[in-house]
């Protein structure tokens, strides 16, 4: 459990500072990537499997390919100077948050009201049906309304990304 | 047992690195990247507390999470596609046509 949980926490550290590291953007996809599926894994320490696999098919199989996806399409060229010009400063600044969160965080206790779903109780019927009683009693209209918003997301996409050609000819005619 | 305070540090570990990212690279897409790296620490924080504290609010709070970072890649590499086309280059210090 502690080795797992060691090698998770690595990977996934390395894995995200390779991710703003990298000079070129594919590989900090690929970094992403790795990051990515090393998080999963953090949810299955956490007995959250439902979440896992949602992780694994929404993030890395989609939004990651379309990440990939338009860096294929956009051709992009690798730049001499791919860091700010006051990075140093910037860099500071942020390791400097770091050190005064790790620092608040540590010493914080810890504690709260216990809820209803002990291990226990969700593993008679398996987690996928707790999260899936709790999704559709309690965040039902949380629900809907997210529905409603990645078909928002959907139109907006498509309604900006359309080739202004189709537009220009519609016009002139 | 892992107490929840090596989950906690890995997350904010996690989030600064992002944020960092997003205020030092010039990249527009790894920009939004970076963001992506920020939900998820943000996630492995909403997790792990629900597991602490027995509760299932956390687990849907993160589900709901990934469904907006899902939006949020979509309309974001959409307007990267704009911006593309209008030859303003990728640049998240050249993109200036909305500065006042």
């Amino acid at each position: 459990m502690v080795i797992l949980f060691a090698y998770f926490a690595t990977v996934s550290i390395v894995a995200g500072v390779m991710t703003v590291a990298f000079r070129n953007p594919v590989h900090c996809g690929l970094a992403l990537l790795t990051l990515l599926l090393h998080v999963a894994g953090f949810f299955v320490l956490l007995n959250a499997e439902f979440l896992f696999a949602v992780q694994i098919i929404v993030y890395a199989g989609a939004i990651l390919v379309l990440y990939l996806f338009v860096l294929m399409l956009l051709n992009l060229k690798t730049e001499e100077q791919y860091l700010h010009r006051k990075y140093a400063f910037l860099l500071f600044v942020g390791v400097g948050i770091l050190g005064e969160l790790l620092i608040l965080m540590l010493q914080s206790p810890y504690g709260g009201m216990k809820g209803k779903a002990s291990p226990q109780v969700v593993l008679e019927t398996g987690p996928s049906h707790a999260v899936g009683i709790t999704m559709f009693s309690d965040y039902l209209l949380l629900f809907e309304i997210v529905g409603v918003f990645l078909l928002g997301a959907i139109i907006g996409a498509i309604v900006l990304a359309k080739t202004p050609a189709v537009a220009e000819g519609k016009t002139e005619s | 047992m892992i107490p929840l305070s090596a989950y906690v540090a890995v997350s904010a570990i996690l989030f600064m690195t992002g944020l960092i990212g997003v205020l030092i690279r010039r990249n527009f897409i790894i920009v939004l990247m970076c963001v992506e790296i920020m939900l998820n620490a943000a996630n492995i924080n909403l997790v792990a507390f629900s597991h602490y504290l027995e509760s299932m609010a956390g687990q849907m709070a993160a589900l709901f999470v990934i469904a907006i970072a899902a939006g949020e890649a979509a309309v974001g590499l959409a307007i990267i596609i704009v911006v593309f086309r209008g030859k303003i280059a990728t640049n998240v210090d050249q993109i200036n046509v909305l500065k006042w």
